[in-house]
């Protein structure tokens, strides 16, 4: 059986510290006066975490490989993204592929 | 005020495409309820990590390791850990989420999306009002959706069937697309990316998205001037 205070422990101290990390950029930034070059880095920065977020979620599933369907599906999106299609195209063709190759039995 | 200035700022396109994605925020947030309550946990726990927490990925997390009998200690920290690369969204998008006290919501209303989301506008009137509006609109839909399937029990448990775990790399991927056609953010990225890869195996979540930031060591920005000419 769950064990309610801490659970709730866990919950609200994951909470503060969560809001903590979020809020520590904007308050960091509104201290110091930042140098053009440094602010080129720290928007690279966040393209660099946003990037890799793709590709660990599109090609991996906890320490493992994610199958061919889920892959496929942000390879086919991204195609798309390149040529420029239209947004909802890029997120309903991903969709439609992964869920298309799972149908046919493609993990 | 803040609220009128954001819809008369977002222009029709872009506002139906950050709909889109909080549509299928709110599905995730629906099978994201139905597996808690289905793992055995009171409707209040993935509910109450929805509103006070708001980060999907550290909340399958943490339900996953309480709901297998773990301690919500250390689902705490593994939550924790997934969430740190927030700091470098705050640091990018401190601009975009305003000054005083808009600080407050701003930084919780903090997703992948958004951040993606504002990072893709050009100017920035425009990046705030995606960022609110993607911030807003994801944290009502993903609420909503959670309330709804942990109540409903196991309407959907698998968004995998919807090939939605296919469609959210895809949506991020469109939206740093337009960053990575800069030569050097591009290089820290890709390299950022074999990184990250390399060490999936052998590292709990949330690090190796972190250590793609090594990737940064790599980046050399422009003098635009010279890499027109190269």
């Amino acid at each position: 059986m769950t064990n309610t205070p801490l659970v709730l422990a866990g919950i609200l101290i994951l909470a503060v510290g969560t809001f903590s990390l979020r809020f520590a950029g904007p308050v960091m930034r509104s201290r110091f006066e930042l140098p053009e070059r440094a602010q080129q880095v720290l928007a690279a920065a966040a393209i660099v975490l946003l990037t890799a977020l793709v590709a660990t979620s599109a090609l991996t599933d906890g320490h493992g490989p994610a199958g061919v369907a889920r892959p496929a599906g942000v390879l086919v999106g991204g195609v798309l993204a390149w040529r420029k299609a239209p947004f909802v195209l890029v997120v309903v063709a991903a969709a439609a592929t992964a869920t298309g190759l799972r149908l046919i039995g493609v993990p | 005020m803040l609220m009128r200035s954001i819809w008369r700022t977002l222009d029709r396109g872009l506002a139906r495409d950050i709909g889109l994605v909080c549509l299928a925020d709110g599905v995730v947030g629906l099978s994201y309820g139905a597996i808690s309550v289905g793992g055995g946990l009171p409707l209040w726990v993935p509910v109450l990590l929805s509103l006070v927490v708001f980060a999907g990925a550290s909340q399958f997390l943490f339900v996953g390791i309480v709901a297998a009998g773990g301690s919500p200690i250390a689902a705490m920290i593994a939550g924790l850990l997934v969430n740190t690369r927030h700091v470098a969204f705050g640091l990018a998008v401190s601009d975009v989420i305003g000054s005083g006290w808009r600080r407050l919501p701003g930084s919780h209303l903090m997703t992948d999306e958004n951040v993606a989301f504002a990072i893709g506008q050009d100017d920035l009137r425009q990046k705030r009002a995606a960022y609110w509006a993607g911030g807003i609109g994801i944290f009502v839909c993903w609420n909503i959706g959670v309330v709804v399937g942990g109540a409903a029990g196991s309407v959907i448990t698998d968004t995998d069937v919807f090939g939605l775990d296919a469609a959210f790399p895809a949506v991020l991927l469109a939206l740093v697309l337009p960053a990575l056609r800069d030569r050097a953010t591009r290089t820290a990225a890709l390299i950022g990316v074999v990184f990250a890869l390399a060490v999936t195996p052998f590292l709990p979540a949330g690090l190796p998205v972190l250590l793609a930031l090594a990737g940064l060591l790599f980046y050399r920005a422009g003098k635009p001037a010279l890499e027109v000419s190269q």
